[in-house]
């Protein structure tokens, strides 16, 4: 078991590395009011440009910032039509991700299944030689310290910077924003683009480093649904939300040691299972939200504590357009 | 009058004539990027689907599923629901047939089991439906993860099926379970090859969805529930009943297409047995802007863009995906152009 | 700072909020501006605020023409806005209120902006923990919150748009001292209102606006007889109140309580009897919006029993307190009581047609014909109902309850209504269900409305019922102070 485990740590960490990124830029995304439904579609086409670009160029960092700038592209497309041509977001998002999903199949169909440009490890001296923690956390490739970085850091800025507080108070009530000097829609645009930013990094990840290289299916695909269940999994708190990304990287790594130990159950079993576990949490989590189940835990104050832990409130114009006159 | 109504016909036209413009432009340029001859693209996906009458019959028996599961989602967007577990619902519907047809393998009595087989499907779909409709309506989840929760069920299901319990003889495979004996597909005549009888099922459904959201109280409550439902329970309606009773039509439908899916198109179960026709009838519903009338013919349109792109990779090395660039272009192109009409005050 | 403002108009649509407003504000006084629902007035306060944008007139400051684009560019030239329906953010903290609109840099510097917070609280003798939550104080706490913000950004024209609705005479006393201590120091205060009382105990000057013009000024003393006139043109005639005696029993709660609102509602017990015209007072969500929809079905109790003419309710949902001819109306029409995307003629068929399986369109279009012009409602059969104003809202509701309705519990019935839709309310309802002796049981925000139409009078605090009297044996100044909270054995 002690060989296991580390081992299974350090997995867990490296493969949940896109998923905690995409679920960070979904946070700051709805943060600002805006629900961006279009990322799995937008990961998928990120991670396409990502690779296809870093094989023609041979050169990582432009193949990271290509999937970036796809992203960001895509949440683009969702900001403008939702807060300028007032369309529903969910409406505009859905079609993107169907319609960016199409689009990296299509566009990336020359370059599947060939050897690209991989991001090597590169283990933190010194701290890679502390038994066990170094085994789990630094002994990865950059993409994984970013994204463990990218946790602490948007913890920071959403509730510790001022440039966080004005963020969420577009979320809040966009109109009160604005009455104190806010440009509601320029914070919003702004965010929604940073948010598709992370979400393209993660594309980038995927195809550069959690499972290299391009093909149909590339393995990413259902991944930015999860993101966004995890968005309220994580009750739009980032730390939370990227929990809920290693609690689901888990249950992936756990469907390959399960795979093994019953061989009788088909591998693909294995493979779905993490998602509707996933979806499943959430649906538990809701249900002790209502306010009949309330009650009755009002009356029991340890399972009060747990459940304040998933208490979540969404921003509260989040998915509501804010009118100019 | 007549100026007015020629005025907003023209003014329909020049929409149409930016949106086609816009999205030709856009998709043209997709093509370039690929290293492809964008017209030469066209010609081979307008080839695909009206080149031969057995094309064209292709596109008619995508139509039919596209078309009822978009029918099943008139009513849930009717009724403000975003029901994306359309997809699982299929996939239900598809097990269901599918559970029923072997049973029927050897009976001597196939119309029965065809028949039996269908109902299971409506009802499959609609079992995957109502799930998602009581976590919505009970729970407060969310009907998109719901839905989509529960098409990954259905995929895992559908795959643990295939390799499981109903694998092939010999060894198992993604090419699905094996094929039915042909006495239980549903018949197919004619030059064109479609199963007629689905044809008429499809016309009936859409028949009888479009009076029952325009003349029945049915319609009357779904669209009161969609439009408030807050303000709905006044006049005493049930926003919760009538989400379910909503998601059952769809769930139904969605059923049906899949059985129509087994008995007609793949005569066995596959993995990707939906063929994306659930998340597709999304996008032509959208399109077809929740009218019961436009919906078959922009479905018709989806289902040839669909079986014409299947003509690029045999021809051009092109992935067949192009065609949802296209569909998806398209509804944005419709969207933006709607919502820009509607701002500059065009639209009331 | 002096600021005038020439010949303002703002249309929506077809429709003239302001229509030529001038009028002249000094500085280091406090300028009443007068007028009732629907006159103008906070669409010109919005106007000057930079939130609105004018259609035409033009705004001088100190006599430079200036074009207020934007709140932000307001609050540089030094004009600050208090909303009368307040626009903050409830669920963050008084601090994180206070600091936004007021940041630069990229670090919050928390402990300055609590300090500063906690100076001006002293000065004006206000009571805020900086650290609580927004949602769990009140709307007269998060009115002193807003004002101290714009002080502490230096503002020199302070707003405030219907100050003292939904707050309480303790905290209205602190308001006004706080208001008169700023004009000393030189700060122009524009106070809005449509009650006289506030404009007299407080003002030096008044414009008067009436259908989006000035219908004329007053300085100190006031007639306020010549008042009245300039606010309605003709003085409106009150309805007259019908003395029904109490008859048995119709609804009976026993110590309920539910969760919802801010307060929610805590060990309610009370009976309501047939023919009785019951007035609900209280601060905005002091428990009345949950006691009205408790009563009616709409929210299931978390305790207690409801007995509705004997029969016990628990459980049963509104459909069940509906077929026993109980209604409920919410105070906001659009989003609680009527279906926008819907026409008048649809609302029609939706009320009275339930049960059947085809609907006949000419039926109810004829149906929507005849209650359009009993109802004297504006719009046709046709007419989307998210396109009618909004006193026409209000008589598509009323028309649209069931005619043998025993129990009607309305919820702030007339607000943002003039003088004369209320009015024609009023009598409507006495024609309709007082004259056959169903119960009413309304809540509003105006004590003067109560007073007038209710015979019994039911206060809440906090969600408590804490005082029920006969009109009779109360004053609007023994109310009042029950709606702060104090009540005399």
């Amino acid at each position: 078991m002690n060989e296991i485990l580390p081992i299974l740590l350090a997995g867990v960490i490296a493969g949940a590395a896109p998923i905690v990124l995409a679920a960070i830029g979904e946070t700051i995304t709805e943060k600002a009011g805006i629900i961006n439904l279009s990322i799995d579609g937008s990961i998928l086409l990120s991670a396409m440009t990502a690779f296809v670009v870093s094989y023609k160029t041979d050169s990582l960092l432009a193949g990271f910032a290509a999937g970036a700038f796809t992203g960001a592209a895509v949440a683009a497309v969702v900001a403008v039509f939702s807060i300028y041509l007032r369309l529903s977001q969910v409406a505009v998002g859905f079609v993107l991700t169907l319609m960016a999903r199409d689009l990296a199949y299509f566009i990336g169909n020359p370059f599947s299944r060939i050897q690209g440009p991989q991001i090597l490890p590169l283990p933190i001296p010194l701290l890679k030689d502390i038994p066990f923690i170094g085994e789990v956390f630094f002994q990865h490739n950059l993409t994984v310290y970013g994204s463990l970085l990218a946790i602490v850091f948007s913890w920071w800025y959403i509730y510790r910077t001022s440039y966080g507080l004005t963020l969420r108070s577009v979320g809040e009530n966009p109109s009160a924003s604005y009455a104190r000097g806010i440009n509601p829609h320029r914070v919003q645009l702004m965010y929604v683009i940073c948010g598709g930013l992370l979400i393209g990094l993660a594309g980038a990840v995927f195809s550069l480093s959690t499972k290299p290289g391009w093909g149909r299916p590339q393995g990413a695909e259902g991944i930015g649904w999860i993101a966004l269940a995890l968005v309220i999994f994580g009750g739009w708190n980032p730390v939370k939300a990227a929990c809920g990304a290693y609690l689901f990287a888990f249950l992936q790594v756990m469907g390959i040691y399960l795979q093994g130990w019953f061989p009788s159950v088909p591998a693909q079993v294995f493979q779905v299972a993490p998602f509707p576990l996933m979806i499943l949490t959430l649906v538990i989590i809701f249900a002790l939200q209502k306010e009949s189940i309330k009650v009755i835990v009002d009356r029991k104050p340890m399972l009060k504590y747990w459940l304040r832990l998933f208490a979540s409130s969404p921003p509260a114009a989040l998915g509501k357009q804010f009118i100019r006159q | 009058m007549t100026v007015n109504f020629r005025k907003s016909v023209l003014s329909s036209l020049i929409d149409l004539a930016i949106t086609i413009f816009s999205v030709g432009a856009f998709t043209s340029i997709i093509l370039l990027a690929a290293g492809a001859p964008p017209l030469e693209a066209y010609y081979n996906i307008f080839k695909g689907a009206f080149g031969s009458w057995t094309k064209f019959g292709h596109c008619l028996k995508a139509w039919i599923p596209l078309t009822l599961c978009a029918c099943g989602l008139l009513y849930t967007f009717r009724i403000g629901l975003w029901n994306i577990g359309i997809e699982g619902q299929m996939i239900m519907g598809a097990v269901f047939t599918t559970w029923v047809l072997r049973l029927g393998t050897d009976s001597g009595n196939e119309l029965f089991f065809i028949i039996t087989a269908f109902f299971a499907g409506m009802a499959g779909g609609g079992l995957w439906a109502v799930i998602a409709g009581f976590l919505k309506t009970k729970s407060g989840v969310n009907e998109i993860f719901a839905g989509l929760g529960l098409n990954f069920v259905a995929q895992g299901f559908i795959l643990w099926l295939i390799f499981g319990p109903w694998r092939q003889p010999g060894s198992a495979s993604m090419s699905g379970t094996e094929t039915l004996p042909d006495n239980l597909w549903l018949p197919q005549t004619g030059a064109l090859n479609v199963p007629y009888a689905g044809i008429i099922i499809t016309i009936s459904a859409l028949v009888i969805t479009a009076i029952i959201l325009q003349r029945t109280r049915i319609g009357l409550n779904l669209k009161a529930i969609g439009n408030n439902p807050d303000s709905s329970v006044l006049f005493g309606l049930h926003p919760g009943r009538n989400m379910l009773l909503a998601m059952i039509f769809a769930g139904g439908l969605a059923g049906l297409a899949g059985s129509i899916q087994v008995s007609a198109v793949y005569h066995r179960l596959i993995p990707a047995i939906s063929s994306n026709y659930g998340y597709l009838a999304l996008l032509v519903v959208m399109l077809a802007g929740f009218r019961p009338g436009l919906t078959p013919v922009i479905s018709l349109f989806f289902a040839c863009l669909n079986v014409g792109s299947i003509q690029l990779p045999m021809v051009l090395k092109l992935d067949s995906s192009l065609s949802g660039v296209i569909q998806g272009s398209l509804v944005l192109a419709t969207l933006a152009i709607y919502a820009w009409r509607k701002q500059k005050g065009v639209i009331p | 700072m002096l600021i005038e403002l020439q010949d303002i108009h703002k249309y929506y649509g077809s429709s003239k909020a302001n229509n030529g407003i001038s009028l002249v504000i000094q500085s280091g006084t406090i300028h009443g501006i007068l007028g009732e629902n629907g006159a103008g007035k906070s669409t010109l306060m919005r106007i000057m605020a930079g939130y609105l944008q004018k259609t035409r007139g033009s705004v001088l400051i100190n006599g430079f023409p200036v074009n207020v684009r934007s709140p932000e560019h307001a609050m540089k030239l030094g004009i600050g806005m208090l909303y009368q329906d307040p626009l903050d953010f409830p669920s963050l903290s008084v601090l994180d209120n206070f600091m936004i609109g007021q940041l630069s840099g990229a670090i919050l510097k928390k402990d300055d902006f609590r300090k500063r917070l906690l100076e001006l609280t002293l000065r004006f003798d206000f009571r805020l923990n900086p650290d609580s939550l927004l949602k769990t104080i009140t709307v007269g706490e998060r009115q002193q919150l807003e004002m101290l913000r714009l002080l502490s950004l230096g503002i020199e024209v302070l707003i405030l748009d219907e100050p003292t609705t939904g707050i309480s005479t303790l905290l209205k006393d602190t308001l006004f001292s706080a208001l008169r201590a700023l004009a000393e120091d030189g700060k122009s205060i524009i106070l809005v209102s449509h009650k006289l009382e506030d404009v007299e105990a407080l003002c030096g000057k008044v414009t008067v606006l009436r259908q989006g013009k000035v219908s004329g000024e007053m300085t100190r003393p006031f007639n306020s007889e010549k008042l009245l006139g300039m606010i309605f043109g003709t003085m409106p005639s009150h309805p007259v109140s019908l003395r029904n005696e109490p008859g048995p029993p119709l609804i009976e709660l026993k110590a309920v309580s539910a969760t919802g609102g801010r307060a929610g509602l805590k060990d309610c017990s009370t009976v309501i009897r047939k023919g009785e015209i019951v007035g609900i007072a209280g601060l905005e969500g002091s428990g009345q919006e949950v006691f009205l929809r408790v009563a009616s079905g709409i929210k299931k109790p978390a305790s207690g029993t409801i007995l509705l003419a004997g029969r016990d309710m628990r459980g049963k949902h509104y459909h069940s307190f509906m077929k026993r001819r109980v209604a409920f109306m919410p105070t906001s029409r659009l989003e609680e009581g009527l279906v926008p995307g819907l026409s008048i003629a649809e609302h029609f068929a939706l009320r009275y047609s339930a049960g059947r399986f085809f609907l006949r369109k000419p039926e109810w279009i004829l149906k929507a014909e005849a209650y359009i012009a009993k109802f004297n409602i504006r719009g046709n059969p046709d007419t989307s109902v998210e396109n009618l104003s909004g006193g026409n809202q209000q008589r598509l509701l009323l028309s649209l309850l069931s005619e043998d309705t025993e129990l009607l519990l309305l919820e702030n019935p007339t607000r943002g209504l003039d003088v004369e839709s209320t009015n024609w309310i009023w009598s409507q309802l006495q024609e309709q269900y007082s004259r056959k002796r169903a119960a009413i049981v309304f809540s509003s925000t105006e004590l003067d409305e109560i007073f007038m139409i209710a015979e019994r009078i039911l206060v809440f605090f906090d969600g408590r019922l804490i005082k029920d009297v006969k009109k009779d044996n109360t004053s609007i100044h023994e109310l009042g102070m029950a709606i702060a909270g104090k009540i005399d054995a």
